[in-house]
């Protein structure tokens, strides 16, 4: 029962995804890994559209994933799992929990989640790196110079951008330079 | 009259949360200045410190930081409606702008320059999540406990990739769980006298 189990899945990303959006993309991807959902050229096509578009980058994927699992309906269940959680919490938080969020146990708690998800973005940001250049597991190794370029271009961009226009650069502005760059380098 | 009123003003919570789901880009922190422009300059539903406190329960809660925003802000001024709405509101902008992109998408992504442009997004892509990463290893708060866990996860992610090992992170993330409350709540509980009587 796909979408049982799309609801299901994203209850869990929802309730495990501390730290916004990043936080929760390597989980999504043992997600539609495990499930065969998408393949991880796609997993990558859908944070790209998720980081152009308007709202919440969870809420984009869920929709994105959902819909291209079991069609709308699968993108209102992912949507409404990866919600939920947070939804209620909040929820409970202000009505009557409000103590909580202070209380010693809780606040060490977070303090020990808070560098496991650190290393899990910089871990799953050195995965789409390595992996970029062509690196799939230890005994898959095909070099992609054409995507090394790119990457190293756009790091220059996003190094120096801040220094010329003193304001920081947008996601959408970055977006912009690797499609121009994926149509110079790829299309032709 | 009554009645007329209630409905106005969730009418009012739900447009301005529909606003801010269909003009902020980006996610997360990109969209703290202009949660605040709408809901506490415009509106002055929350003041500042309340907004503070909210980004702070947001960042030790689940989920997008958007939704516990909007969800806390429509309960404070309408009850659970009021939070329903508001959250309602924040994602349906979303909601519809990627299912329309993936029916595009789905007819497009076969295109040679279509493809061509997303192999460039993909460079943007790892950079974005790199960049996020290190930006939150740099506000970190470091001590041995943080530095270490931290470069545990970041190697044991690696390496469970390039093995094609299975490992979910939200064990990692109980893991984490488990040893923060043991660390900075349990330990100093029970060992703080000892140390106190060493120190002595």
């Amino acid at each position: 029962m796909i979408y049982l189990i799309l609801l299901l899945e994203f209850l869990k990303i929802g309730l495990f995804s501390f730290g916004g959006g990043y936080g929760m993309i390597s989980m999504m991807k043992e997600t539609v890994l495990s499930h065969g959902w998408l393949s991880e050229a796609q997993l990558i096509d859908f944070i790209g559209i998720a980081e152009s578009t308007p709202g919440p980058i969870a809420i984009n994927m869920a929709t994105f994933i959902g819909v291209s699992q079991a069609g709308v309906l699968g993108a209102a269940l992912a949507t409404l799992g990866v919600v939920l959680p947070s939804f209620i919490t909040i929820l409970l938080l202000a009505i009557i929990l409000r103590n909580v969020m202070k209380s010693r146990p809780f606040t060490a708690i977070i303090a020990g989640i808070r560098p496991v998800i650190v290393g899990l973005i910089v871990g799953t940001g050195l995965i789409f790196v390595y992996s970029l250049v062509g690196l799939s597991d230890l005994s898959t190794f095909s070099f992609d110079y054409r995507s090394l370029i790119i990457f190293l271009l756009l790091a220059l961009i996003s190094l120096t951008f801040p220094r010329i226009f003193k304001k920081k650069l947008n996601p959408l502005i970055l977006i912009a330079f690797s499609i121009f760059f994926g149509i110079v380098f790829f299309a032709f | 009259m009554l009645f007329n009123c209630m409905k106005n003003k969730l009418l009012e919570i739900f447009l301005t949360f529909l606003k801010i789901g269909a003009t902020t880009f980006g996610g997360g922190y990109a969209m703290i200045p202009l949660i605040r422009h709408d809901v506490v300059d415009n509106k002055n539903w929350l003041n500042e410190e309340e907004l503070m406190e909210i980004l702070t329960i947001a960042e030790s809660t689940p989920g997008p930081i958007a939704i516990n925003v909007a969800t806390y802000t429509g309960y404070k001024i309408k009850g659970i409606w009021g939070s329903i709405l508001a959250t309602l509101g924040v994602v349906l902008p979303s909601f519809f702008v990627i299912l329309a992109i993936s029916f595009v998408y789905e007819q497009f992504k076969d295109n040679q320059i279509i493809a061509a442009a997303f192999m460039g997004i993909k460079a943007a892509v790892a950079l974005l999540i790199l960049t996020a990463g290190l930006r939150m290893l740099v506000k970190m708060k470091k001590n041995w406990y943080s530095i270490t866990v931290m470069i545990l996860i970041t190697s044991a992610l690696v390496i469970f990739d390039l093995l094609v090992v299975n490992f979910s992170s939200v064990y990692l993330i109980l893991i984490g769980a488990f040893l923060g409350f043991f660390l900075y709540y349990l330990e100093p509980l029970l060992f703080r006298k000892k140390k106190k009587e060493e120190e002595k």
